[in-house]
């Protein structure tokens, strides 16, 4: 009996692994002929410029399917960890421009930190969240994205030949003196990071995060966080330690939205916290990338941020409806996937149940 | 001198209850549907922002008195709720409570778009539906607003009456039962469907009845204006006690205080930054809310 469970779960370790493989089969390949596609000059300029942002939507929803999809707890505030990826990432590049010229070590250690600092904050912010149950768990994390978002439009920071200088009412109290730099510019943030970010770059990471991701959940950790999923009070009866798979879930879920966060900030000229980007807004963008492509279904994750965020772009013809038709899609979608009539309607009609039925007709006429 | 701090301080008090009673209308809906649907209704919010404009529409394209265009908005809202509860949410009333959340945001982003489709992108100025003047005290040095005269005890009456008729009036308990126990309310008679919808319509009704108060006092109308209020309002919800209706009325008012409070002494951006740090605090320590039942999970 013991030798068959560990058969079948060898088996079942084995057609996951499989299926990394694929993807990650699929998504070097897509890069090859992206890469191909630019060098032939048959990209457009609007695709060029969407080569990056995809990379960091699907890393953002691959790390929002670990926290909503495994660890089964709705966090409205993704977008806050992207926010302080970015924002701390985007500071040191931009501190350290001159004494680190070396691009490919300094970007390497602009990541660490963003990802660093965002995990942190992740741990942080979970030891406070986590007690909480669902519906309240989803607004705190709301709210803290809003918090974070706040602060980073009213905090300034510059920097001179003393040192660095805080301060939360505007630049000139910063008392910088000649030659300073106004580093972090209040509503106005940070200009001038270093474009790093580029499609080779963005790719390893999105594999990167893949491979993370996908490991941890077959690990035994993986484990622990779906047993908390499925059924909190069974798995604190077996002894899962909560807190602890919560709160690395959470981190780990953080630090890798620090990391899209990274690529954002290192893609464009400038850095500013509006509601658009790090706003709540966002965090839904992301939440219904995760939904619509299966919770818990990291693959998934990746297909819907491409498809979602190419669809509008091409779309835009229909460019007053495509929000609508947008929502509509999203409401039909969820209805569709969760009404119970919906999902025996789909059991019957399916291919499978089809072939099924034909089976069991052949088995009473024989 | 002093009495000018004071008189400034007790102006901005003022201020803050007045706002903060449009955020107890408002949280009212969010706590009925969630006490009573288990669910957390995220387009409330925008079903206020679509009564604000209805009252718009009605009061400067068609020329209604301000009264009947509020109760034109009233009818339109409940019906809104209703069409929308049935349509969107009956359906997913057993899937999961994420479903239903992000159905709920599907439904606000529908309603947003349709918006801003119908009515376009540029802010419209509401038309205040109160006429009164404003109230000065103190020799001129404290003013109340129109507004505020009448937002405020209008809170008060419309929660007084909202706690009768949830208490005495049968599908008013009907409305407790299926809160406390759905299953049992079904043998006991009461009839689940009819009861979520007469929720939803109460909510919305007075959905529009905040609107009518909170555009009067902050005139600006566009497609993204009951989002934010909407989110406020149902963090106040949370702080009173969600399920609760004075939990909402005692979360909604220190809400607006603390808002109205924080914008004018500590910083204007920062404002909406600090309410959410109350809310956490008092999540901490309280985490179901001041007034709010402490409920046992059972295995």
């Amino acid at each position: 009996m013991v030798i068959n469970m560990k058969a079948n779960s060898l088996k079942n370790i084995k057609n996951y692994a499989k299926s990394k493989f694929i993807t990650v089969g699929f998504i070097i390949l897509f890069y090859i002929i992206g890469q191909i596609m630019i060098s032939t000059g048959s990209m457009s300029n609007l695709m060029k410029g969407l080569l990056v942002p995809l990379c960091y939507y699907s890393i953002m929803a691959v790390s929002l399917n670990l926290t909503v999809g495994i660890l089964g707890e709705l966090s409205l505030g993704h977008a806050g960890f992207m926010c302080i990826g970015a924002f701390s990432s985007a500071f040191f590049s931009k501190t350290t421009i001159d004494s680190i010229p070396n691009t490919a070590l300094r970007f390497t250690l602009a990541i660490l930190i963003g990802a660093i600092s965002a995990a942190l904050f992740g741990a942080l912010i979970g030891v406070v969240v986590l007690r909480l149950r669902g519906d309240y768990l989803a607004i705190v994390t709301l709210a803290f994205g809003e918090i974070i978002k706040n602060v980073m439009n009213v905090l300034y920071i510059g920097k001179d030949s003393r040192g660095f200088h805080f301060s939360t009412e505007d630049s000139i109290s910063l008392g910088l003196e000649e030659g300073g730099t106004i580093i972090l510019g209040g509503p106005r943030g940070i200009t001038g990071t270093p474009r790093n970010a580029n499609f080779t770059i963005a790719v390893v990471l999105l594999i990167l995060t893949y491979i993370i991701v996908t490991n941890l959940i077959t690990s035994r950790s993986g484990r622990a966080i779906m047993a908390i999923r499925d059924n909190r009070i069974a798995a604190e009866s077996v002894g899962i330690h909560i807190t602890k798979y919560k709160l690395l879930a959470f981190a780990i879920s953080a630090g890798l939205a620090g990391v899209a966060g990274t690529l954002y900030s290192h893609n464009i000229s400038t850095l500013v916290a509006t509601q658009k980007n790090f706003g709540y807004n966002m965090s839904i963008m992301i939440l219904v990338f995760v939904v619509l492509g299966g919770m818990g279904n990291i693959t998934g994750s990746i297909i819907a941020a491409v498809i979602l965020t190419l669809l509008p772009e091409y779309l835009r013809f229909m460019e007053n409806y495509r929000m609508l038709i947008y929502a509509i899609v999203l409401i039909v979608m969820m209805i569709f996937n969760w009404n119970p009539k919906c999902i025996a309607w789909r059991k019957k009609y399916s291919i499978k149940g089809f072939i099924n039925a034909q089976l069991k007709k052949d088995k009473k006429e024989a | 001198m002093w009495m000018g701090v004071v008189m400034n301080f007790l102006s901005y008090l003022i201020k803050g209850i007045s706002l903060g009673s449009v955020y107890s209308i408002i949280a009212l809906g969010y706590t009925m549907v969630y006490g009573i649907a288990k669910m957390l209704n995220f387009a409330h919010g925008d079903v206020i922002m679509i009564g604000g404009y209805i009252m718009y529409i009605a009061m400067s394209a068609m020329g209604f008195n301000p009264l009947i265009a509020v109760l034109i908005a009233m009818v339109f809202c409940t019906l809104l709720g209703v069409t929308i509860e049935r349509i969107a949410y009956k359906p997913l009333r057993s899937a999961s409570s994420l479903a239903v959340l992000i159905t709920a945001i599907g439904v606000s982003y529908l309603l947003q778009n349709l918006a801003l489709l119908i009515f376009g992108a540029d802010t419209k100025s509401f038309k205040s539906v109160i006429t009164l003047p404003a109230l000065k005290l103190a020799g001129g040095d404290l003013s109340i607003s129109g507004e505020t005269l009448i937002t405020i005890p209008l809170c008060i009456i419309i929660m007084i009456g909202l706690q009768l008729y949830v208490k005495k009036s049968k599908t008013g308990r009907g409305m407790i039962a299926v809160s406390e126990d759905k299953e049992a309310a079904v043998l006991m008679g009461v009839n689940v469907n009819k009861t979520i919808a007469i929720t939803f319509a109460i909510g919305s009704a007075l959905a529009a009845i905040a609107s009518a108060l909170m555009f009067s006092a902050y005139p600006s109308l566009s497609s993204t204006s009951g989002a934010m209020p909407g989110i406020k309002a149902f963090v106040a919800a949370v702080f009173g006690g969600i399920g609760s209706i004075p939990g909402a009325m005692i979360g909604g008012i220190l809400l607006g205080v603390i808002e109205i409070l924080s914008r004018a002494y500590i910083s204007s951006q920062l404002a909406d930054a600090i309410v959410f740090m109350i809310l956490i605090i008092v999540l901490l320590v309280k985490p179901t809310g001041i007034l709010g039942k402490q409920v046992q999970e059972k295995v």
